[in-house]
Parts: C-alpha cells; structure tokens; sequence
C-alpha cells in the first residue's frame, strides 16, 4: 500500500497522467469520505434503482463506522450494493432482498436491528420512558392537589381558632 | 523550554485545583469566611495557569517544534497558520487541553461575576468546578500529556488529518466545548445546592443564564459541526445518526429541557427538584459525549481497551461524577422543599410537557447509541443500530412536542385556558392550513406526509408570531398601542418568539432537503450537460493545481438555471502530500435557500468524471434556522431581569438619594 502510494506520488510530481493516478490513490486507499454508488453500478430501470438505493439505506457498511452501503465507497459496501441490485433484478422483493443479505450477514449488517428478544428493550424503550414519566407526573400532581391543603399542624389548628374568635 | 513551562504551569493548576476544591467548601462547612474567601482568587489564578500552559502547547504548534510528540504526530510546518492553531485541539491531548482551558476561564467568570452570589453558594460552586478541574487535569498529566518530547527531533511533521483542515473545524470543538463546559457551571450550582439543601427562585435566576449560554455554544456548535458534515465528507447529508454527533445531541436535549424548566423554577418556584435533575444530567451527558468521542469505545469496544489507562481513567472520572451527583441529589433531594401548585392545562404543565418529550427523545438518542455497545460486552451479540433505527424513534417524539409548541407561551400560569389558547391560535392555524393545501396542489413529487410537514413547521413559526401579536393585544387596541406595547415587550418574551421562530425553520429545511430534493449520479464527459432538479451543469473543464500541502484534479461546471448563468463550481478530489490521504471536495452553489451540491466520485480521468450532483431547495434554513434559535437565546440572555445586579443598584441609588432630597 506504501509503496503505492509513493508510485503515485511519484506519478504526481512527474505531471504525467495524474488524474488517473489520483484515482489509483483513491482506488487502493479506504478515505474517511465517502462516494457512495456510483454510475457504473446502477440500474438501467428508474424503479428498480429507487428501490436499490432504499434498501441500500437499511444495510450497514460492516467495515465502516455507522455508515449505510449507500453512503459507503469501501468495497464491501460496493460489493452488497452490487448483490441489493442482483437480487432486485432477479425478481426479489424488498422484503426478500433483506432477508437473503441477513441470511448471508447477520442481523449486524441491519441499521434498523430486528424485533427480537434481546432488541426488545431498545424498541420499547423509548416509549417506555415516555409512559414511565407521564404516569409519574399524573400521579405527583394527583398526589400533591389531594395532599396539600389539608395539612394544618394542632399549633396552626389552635392559632386559626383564636384569630377566628377574634375576628 | 516552552513545552517544560507549559507542563509546569499545569502541575501548578493541579495544585491550585486542589486547594480550590478543599478550603472554600470546608470554610461553608465551618462558617469561616477567610476561607470561603479564597475561592475566587485562586479560580483566577487556576485559570491563568491553564491559560499560561494552554498557550505553550499553542505556542509549540505555531513554531513547529517537532521535538514535542504531539507536535509532530499532528502538524506539518507547510500547513496554514490557522491549521496549525486549530490543529492544537484536533487531536485528543490537545482538546482536553482545551476543555480544561474552557473550564478554568468559565470557574473564572463565575468568581469575578459572581459578586451577587450568597457567600456559601459561590464558596460551593467554585469548589464543586475545581473537582472537575481536578479530574481532568489528572487525567491530562497521568494519561494524556501533551508536553512530551523527543529525545531527537523529527524534521518534519505528521500533519493533521486532512479532512480536519478546514475552517468548519477550526470552530466546531471551541463551540461544542462552550457548550459542554458551560453545563459544568449548571452541575456545579447543583450540587452546590444540593450541599447546602438550600434552592429558591434566586438559584434559578443564577443557573439559567449560564445554561442558555451553554445552550447557546452548544446549539452554534452542533449546527456548525451538521455543516461541516454536509460539506466536507461529500456526501451530502446533514445528519447521520452517527454516535459522535449523538453524543453532543444528548446534552442539547436535555439543556433544551434545563432552559424550559428554570423558567417554571424562576418564576412560580415549581419543578424545583425535576430542574436540579436536569443540571445535573445535562453536564453528565456533556461528560458522556466528551468520553464516547475520545475514548474511542465507540469504534469498538475493543478498542476502548488498547490503552487502559486511559479507559479505566475515564470510566472512574465518569462513575465518580455521574454516580456521585446522582447518589447526592437522591439523598438530598427528598429534602428540598417544593414549591407552587399548578393545573394540568398551564403555562407550567406545557412546559412540564415540554421537558417530558424532550427526555424521552434524548433517552431514545441514549438507549440507541449505547445499546449495540452494551448488547455486545454483556452477550457477545453484534447489532447495529443506525439512522432508521433514530428516524422512526425520536421523529414520532418531536412531533406533539411540535404541535403543543406555540400553545405552551400563550396559556396563563397555574391555570390556563386551552380553549382560549386554540381561538388565539386560529389564525396561525389557518395559515397552516391555507399553506399545506397550496403545497399539496402546487408542488410536485415528494411524499405525501411533506405538505402536512411543512404546514406544521409554518404553524410553528406563526404560533410564535402569534404569541407576540396577542401580548401586544394586536387588532383589539388601536395599532399605535399595539406598536408601543411590542416595543416595551421584555426581551425574554422575544427570546421565546425568535427561538420558536428559528425551531419552524429548522423543520422547514429539513422537510425541504428530505422531501423535494433531486439526485442525479452519472458520468459526465467534457462539454456534456445534465439537468438536476431545476439546474443545468455543463462540464466546463477537467484539470490539476496545487495547493499548500495538497494537489488536487478539479472538475470545473458553468450552472445556469432556466437559461440564465448561476456560476460556476469547482469539486476536487484532493490527495494531502504529508500524509497520502485522498479527500473529495464537494462544490457548493447556494441559490437564495437552495443549495446544488456536486459530490465527484470514484473515477476521474481526464475527459469525464462521475458525479453525485444534488438540487436541495430550503436546505440552508436547516442551519440558519439554528441561528436564529441563537439570536432568540441571545435576547432572552440579555433580558435585563439576568443581570440581577442592575434593578437592585438602582434601587439603591434612589435610596441612598432620598436622605439628600
């Protein structure tokens, strides 16, 4: 990889041919930024694509960090882009498409994890929370509005007495 | 010489921590007054010690002293001035250089302004602040120190990473630091409080201000680093549900939260214990996301044990703080007393609303970006939970927190009136309306939710609208009233309008960019033209250039929309001579609102280059409206009921005149 790099760093000085030896840079190295799909892989069907690229936007890069294949130019993310793309032609449908990946790699390559035993506590919990804290807030305000006026010591007892004679 | 200062100059800010965290917090303890007495000036000199250290590493960079570690792994002597100052905090040392530096001069700002304060709180506070100054200078002079040297120079740098020399991140850290670090202030006076079991409405008045500052740098600096993404990593998103930019997201939330509930504290002495709960979790969080993004732990949780030091430094300065503070506010906090009662339906219980779905969408944000790391260590099992995870969790959360929005600033305290609320929000609501139909019959494509969307997003913004018009009684007296009652409105209340105001923007561009956006990817060849959205490029040329410490092959396209010449715009795909490393360079073309976005992709060859080009129309309202949700926190900031001490001299003045009259 060194040594490739220096070739075409070599290349660069030398003023010859360097945009294809950027490209060669760029070919051999993972950069952090990504190109995504490219024209060569797509589809000629325009609905065909679309779907592609929606899927493609359910499944993980699994060599990037948190970045779907649709975003990813690493060629394992080429690589499944391609295979989304095999299985669409051949008649798959969505559905179908992101079973046969999962089948091959795991509920790991899923962004969106399955509903599962051990994914039940991620889906809920959110909705969990929010139910967990309203019902808290119901019940302090009910707690508060019924336990609040009704709190007077004896001492306080005896002074309104009084301030009543009073009166 | 300047490295060894520097270090120095570290060791004795440890020092003067040290002491900052003892002797005022047993002087409040004890009574004693010399005591308490020391914390403001030893904060002072904590923070010009930090400030002498901080310098010295800035110092190294600015002259390429190669013979300082991280010097060299992280700068080159060709880079841009700018470069080389950012390239302090682009690395993990240096930017816990810079946290603490934020810390020292915020512990600073706290004792030369805090000379309202009673006595014990600010004694407490700038004891609690120098804790954490301690931890992390510990953590910096134990695991992380930038002032190391070698024992023979390299002659050139490593340089910074490439896609960090840019000006977006020259700023971002500062700003997101600001944001993190302000929160400490808010968890200082929280567990001050705490200690002392003392919390009244005063408490409020003193913690807000700093927590909409920190809010404030927290908001810029999200939006800052969103921008960043969508321009630097070249593929045209704003927001990638990446755990990093969850990390700083949490503490927004929450802080969001803070802002909301110190109202209700400031003035109706409600939610006083729900309002210390949120400091305290808005600076844990902020502790959280500093970790989460410099552990490491992120990538993998492997990687978090390559260097154990640092890991296990970082869960303890974690478990003592977090645990710490919790364990503090659940034994204390059944002691405070609570204040005033409220209704359901009341200013109070919209923001009690308000703070319940914020939580929820930031315990959605949490239990997302910490479950794949917990599932994995605690089982083995390897998932992935990515944006589609976030988009169908916390967008549900956000939209009644939308809805309910502009009702919350027009119900009255203790009991409001929802019907009479609705009535004056009939107008906005017709708007919102009108606005959905005319979207839903004029502009084609996108899903069929965008209309419903963007008239949410106008209800939004004429809801704020509205609650100004009916404090200024607007239609009901006559308009010149109504003008001078606006003029006299309080800058909080204009606050609230802005920032509301900014919120609907936000939603506005992202409904924009999401739901009319065009894409094309295809090959171009030189002196085709392809149409995006509602653009025409023609590949004008293909050629080199060379920068300062890159070269570079740049596609250059003329833009014309209808016919008529936009621009021009140059994408490049750059490779960084220090280090090899190949970037893309996206080109930007905005066009009032709208943006065309040219992404160059895997090939270039010298008569065509494939290209990812994007017509995102409203998609600057995304980040612009984040600024004016600052604007409308810098007014309410500026809302002359914060600087407590203005009113009170005055009052004085006219007391101390009348004797004389």
């Amino acid at each position: 990889m060194i040594q490739a790099f220096s070739k075409v760093s070599r290349t660069i000085d030398s003023r010859t041919g360097w945009l294809s030896a950027a490209a060669l840079a760029l070919t051999l190295a993972a950069p952090p930024s990504a190109l995504a799909v490219q024209p060569a892989e797509m589809l000629a069907d325009p609905a065909q694509e679309a779907r592609a690229r929606e899927i493609s936007k359910e499944l993980r890069c699994m060599v990037c960090q948190n970045q779907s294949i649709d975003d990813s130019d690493a060629g394992l993310a080429k690589d499944l882009r391609i295979l989304v793309r095999e299985r669409i032609t051949a008649g798959d449908s969505d559905q179908d498409v992101l079973q046969f990946i999962t089948s091959r790699y795991g509920d790991f390559v899923l962004l969106r994890p399955p509903w599962e035993t051990s994914t039940l506590l991620l889906w809920l919990s959110p909705a969990a929370i929010l139910l967990a804290g309203g019902i808290g807030i119901a019940m302090a305000t009910r707690r508060r509005r019924t336990a609040t006026p009704a709190r007077l010591s004896a001492d306080e007892e005896k002074r309104v007495a009084k301030l009543m004679r009073e009166e | 010489m300047t490295a060894e200062l520097g270090h120095y100059a570290l060791v004795l800010a440890l020092a003067l921590a040290l002491v900052q965290s003892t002797l005022p917090i047993w002087g409040a303890r004890t009574g004693d007054d010399a005591l308490m007495g020391t914390a403001a000036p030893v904060a002072l000199a904590q923070a010009l010690f930090v400030s002498i250290s901080f310098a010295a590493l800035t110092w190294a960079y600015v002259t390429s002293d190669f013979s300082v570690v991280n010097v060299y792994e992280n700068s080159h002597s060709a880079k841009p001035l700018i470069y080389k100052i950012s390239g302090v905090w682009g690395n993990h040392e240096g930017s816990m250089m810079l946290w603490v530096l934020i810390l020292a001069v915020f512990g600073a700002l706290v004792a030369i302004f805090g000379k309202n304060l009673p006595q014990t709180l600010k004694a407490n506070v700038l004891a609690v602040q120098a804790w954490v100054a301690t931890a992390f200078l510990l953590f910096i002079l134990f695991t992380s120190n930038p002032f190391l040297r070698y024992e023979q120079a390299p002659m050139e740098g490593r340089d910074l990473n490439p896609i960090l020399q840019d000006v977006g991140l020259a700023i971002h850290p500062p700003l997101l630091y600001l944001g993190y670090v302000g929160f400490s202030i808010c968890f200082a006076f929280a567990v001050a409080a705490l200690i002392d079991g003392r919390l009244d409405a005063a408490w409020a008045r003193w913690v807000r201000p700093w927590a909409l500052t920190a809010w404030i740098f927290l908001t810029l600096g999200i939006a800052m680093g969103s921008y960043w993404a969508y321009y630097e990593l070249g593929w045209g998103g704003w927001w990638f549900w990446d755990p990093v930019e969850n990390a700083s997201f949490m503490p927004w939330l929450i802080g969001t939260a803070l802002i909301h509930s110190a109202i209700v504290m400031e003035k109706r002495e409600a939610l006083k214990v729900w309002t210390v709960l949120l400091a305290i979790l808005a600076f844990s969080l902020s502790l959280l996301g500093t970790f989460l993004v410099r552990s490491g732990v992120l990538t993998s949780v492997h990687s978090f044990a390559t260097d154990p030091a640092r890991g296990v430094f970082i869960l303890l300065i974690l478990m003592l703080f977090i645990g710490g503070s919790l364990s503090l506010y659940a034994w204390r906090a059944p002691t405070l007393k609570q204040g005033g009662l409220f209704a359901p339906i009341s200013r109070e219980g919209a923001l009690v609303f308000n703070n319940l779905f914020l939580s929820a969408a930031c315990a959605a944000v949490l239990v997302g970006t910490l479950y794949p790391l917990a599932l994995e260590s605690l089982t083995g099992e390897k998932i992935s939970v990515g944006a589609p995870f976030f988009n169908s969790t916390f967008v549900p959360l956000m939209i009644p927190l939308l809805i309910a929005m502009p009702f919350g600033p027009l119900l009255a305290w203790k009991r409001g009136d929802l019907f009479a609320a609705t009535q004056r929000l009939l107008f906005a609501i017709g708007v919102s309306v009108l606005v959905t139909v005319l979207v839903y019959a004029f502009v084609q494509g996108g899903p069929l939710l965008a209309p419903l969307a963007v008239g949410l997003a106008v209800f939004v913004i004429m809801g704020a609208l509205a609650d100004i018009a009916e404090r200024a009684a607007l239609w009901r007296v006559p308009l010149k009233v109504s003008l001078s009652r606006v003029r006299g409105l309080p800058r909080s209340a204009w606050g609230t309008a802005v920032a509301h105001i900014g919120m609907g923007l936000v939603i506005l561009g992202i409904v924009g960019e999401t739901a009319w956006k065009t894409e094309l990817v295809q090959r171009v060849k030189l002196g085709e033209t392809i149409t995006v959205g509602r653009y025409a490029l023609t590949l004008d040329s293909l050629f080199p250039r060379n920068g300062p410490n890159y070269q570079e092959g740049v596609a250059r396209f003329v833009v014309t929309r209808d016919g008529a010449n936009v621009g021009t715009m140059e994408a490049a795909k750059r490779v960084f001579t220090a280090r090899r490393m190949p970037t893309t360079e996206a080109a930007l073309l905005t066009h009032g609102l709208s943006q065309l976005y040219v992404a160059p992709g895997e090939t270039i060859t010298e008569s065509a280059i494939d290209v990812r080009v994007y017509d995102k129309p409203l998609v600057l309202w995304i980040w612009l409206g984040c600024v004016v949700m600052v604007i409308g926190g810098g007014l309410s900031l500026s809302d002359r009921r914060f600087r407590v001490g203005a009113p009170r001299t005055a009052r004085a003045r006219k007391a101390a005149l009348q004797p004389a009259a």
